[in-house]
């Protein structure tokens, strides 16, 4: 990226991320992914970890997510982020890994991997995309998908008789000993987004100082696939999903609070 | 180095370590458990990564983040755990990351049991995951060669970025045998990993790991590249061995040959010498690569002998790639045994006996 010079009498306030590379993303108008995705690229280059970070891209809707961040990528089966993130942080120690995954992904076909891995309290982040439906096949019923609501594969609501229950993934995740820090943020207004990239922050920086397992659940919206306008889409975000999943740390370790602490 | 008693397994994870594997990842399951176990203990000893995981499903997809960090990994399994493998493989073998596995085969299908079989043949060399690819696969057939191709399995999978499958029945992974173990080779460093692989972007492009090609174009044109590879180790990777009774190179005498691999293809080798003593001239094919497959010889054999007979512990699997081979030049006629039932030299000669009856019998007439 070519670095533009700014006159003396300017002040820089604002600019493109290194951790992000140049290309347009896919994503629909008023999707939220773009967002994350740029929040996480400012952690990465405050940080100063670019050049050692290793990013796990999922399968859904996110899925090209190795074509925009500027850092080295692999991108997994499904649901299987967490497994690939192991097997590979623990052949490099010294790199930072995160992975980057839907509902679908984690909370459903992937529980598995999510739970043993923090569980185990693997070294990597974990950002977690809550949108309560499947996108990137048309918006099917999610393990998030909240109770009543409308998709194409529970097109009279989702019947918890029948279907079960959304799933709390960080309530669950925030009972494991070896999660360090697990935390649910939105990023719905101007006051959320930075909230989660806060947490974000704190998320990586558990990993760099080796205190466990780290996971960011953000709502998200989708407003293609909830048939919405992108500001109502935030707005019954804000009214049915924060209300349902609450904000806020589920877990903050004693090593994590002692790091909080010192800085 | 001198020979020492050793079980199958054991070898089979010792070997593995001193060909330089850097991280395994495996879940435990009869009868290659001890495989999981001695690594277990040798691992933390040599300063390596050992890890049980929830799962075959995870074991797999931490082998496929390992490899795609450039390091030297494999993992372990049998029969039922290698099915849930599956979708890794695929991953794997698109993306191109080298990655070892072993399957110590038992009965099947379900959940079978844990006697030694090779109801695996069509899994590992047909049917190894969705889409179009193969793995290679080696198959041993008494601990030497297991510990001989442990070291073979890592070089492949490096030199081609694929997949290696290792094959032993449950016979070979439990016995104890004399054999050699293989001198330690230094562990890959860490800034000796491969150009390609995720090592963090530092002064050059991100790499990416990957195996999403979309657009049909896009996706032949990995179709095609793979494709060019696998035809590059076919050619230069098939491996097998001959027998003929006295042990040299007579099979270019022989009226019958019998074509059989792993444990079958050993107990093949008594059915020669007994064979000879009934007055039949046979000689034994095993293949060494069930993929690549020992095609071509096969073919040249089959211009010269008047019957094969195929040998397996499964209902007739390979069998299926020697009439490919052998393209109605002879007869081939197959014997088998399932569910883990090992054939032995008395259930075979009478086979070998069957064959020359029909093949001189129709040359008579």
């Amino acid at each position: 990226m070519t670095k533009i010079e700014i006159p003396e009498d300017m002040e820089l306030v604002y600019e493109y991320p290194e951790s992000l590379t140049q290309a347009h993303t896919h994503y629909c108008p008023g999707c939220t992914h773009g967002t994350i995705h740029r929040l996480i690229a400012e952690v990465l280059d405050e940080l100063g970890v670019r050049e050692k970070t290793l990013g796990i891209a999922p399968v859904g809707c996110s899925v090209l997510a190795y074509n925009y961040f500027n850092v080295d990528m692999a991108e997994a089966a499904h649901g299987r982020a967490p497994a690939m993130a192991t097997g590979m942080k623990r052949v490099s120690p010294d790199k930072v890994v995160f992975t980057y995954q839907g509902d679908g992904d984690l909370a459903s076909i992937g529980i598995a991997e999510i739970v043993y891995a923090a569980n185990r309290g693997e070294m990597f982040t974990t950002i977690f995309v809550n949108n309560a439906i499947y996108g990137m096949t048309g918006g099917q019923m999610a393990p998030t998908t909240l109770p009543g609501q409308v998709t194409t594969s529970s097109p009279t609501g989702r019947d918890v008789e029948t279907a079960g229950f959304p799933i709390h993934m960080a309530e669950l995740l925030g009972r494991l000993p070896g999660a360090a820090y697990i935390t649910r943020q939105a990023v719905l207004d101007v006051r959320g987004i930075r909230r989660t990239k806060k947490a974000i922050k704190t998320a990586f920086r558990a990993q760099l100082e080796g205190l466990g397992f780290s996971m960011v659940e953000i709502i998200s919206t989708c407003s293609t696939n909830w048939h919405m306008e992108p500001v109502e889409a935030l707005e019954w975000a804000e009214e049915h999903m924060v209300s349902y999943y609450p904000l806020g740390d589920t877990k903050v370790s004693d090593g994590l609070q002692a790091m909080m602490k010192r800085k | 180095m001198a020979k020492q008693l050793i079980e199958g397994n054991a070898a089979i994870a010792e070997a593995a370590i001193r060909a330089g594997c850097e991280a395994f990842y495996g879940y435990p399951i009869t009868p290659q458990t001890e495989v999981l176990e001695h690594i277990s203990k040798r691992m933390p000893e040599e300063g390596r990564v050992f890890l049980q995981a929830e799962s075959e499903v995870a074991s797999i997809n931490m082998v496929y983040g390992a490899a795609a960090a450039g390091a030297r990994v494999m993992t372990s399994s049998s029969s039922p755990g290698v099915s849930l493998m599956q979708e890794g493989f695929s991953y794997i073998a698109c993306s191109e990351v080298p990655a070892v596995v072993t399957n110590i085969m038992r009965g099947g299908p379900g959940l079978g049991n844990v006697q030694p079989a090779q109801g695996d043949y069509f899994q590992a060399v047909k049917s190894a995951g969705h889409g179009d690819f193969h793995m290679i696969v080696l198959a041993a057939s008494n601990v030497q060669e297991a510990i001989d191709l442990m070291v073979l399995a890592f070089d492949l999978a490096d030199k081609y970025r694929t997949l290696v499958m290792f094959v032993a029945d449950g016979s070979i992974g439990q016995m104890m045998e004399p054999a050699e173990l293989p001198p330690m080779r230094p562990v890959r460093k860490p800034e000796e990993r491969a150009d390609w692989a995720l090592t963090g972007a530092k002064g050059r492009k991100p790499n990416i790991v990957n195996s999403l090609y979309l657009g049909a174009d896009n996706m032949e044109k990995v179709n095609l590249r793979l494709q060019k590879k696998l035809k590059e180790i076919a050619k230069n990777e098939v491996r097998w061995k001959e027998y003929a009774a006295d042990g040299e190179h007579r099979i270019e005498d022989a009226d019958l040959l019998l074509v059989a691999f792993g444990t079958v293809g050993r107990i093949c080798q008594t059915v020669v010498r007994e064979a000879e003593k009934k007055g039949m001239k046979v000689g034994l094919l095993r293949p060494i690569t069930l993929w690549p497959f020992p095609s071509e010889r096969i073919a040249e054999l089959a211009e010269q002998v008047q019957g094969i007979l195929t040998v397996e512990m499964n209902a007739g699997q390979m069998v299926e790639d020697v009439r490919l081979a052998v393209e109605a030049r002879c007869p081939v006629r197959f014997y088998g045994r399932t569910g883990g039932v090992v054939p032995l030299p008395d259930d075979i000669l009478p086979e070998l006996e069957k064959l020359a009856a029909e093949v001189v019998g129709g040359e008579e007439d």
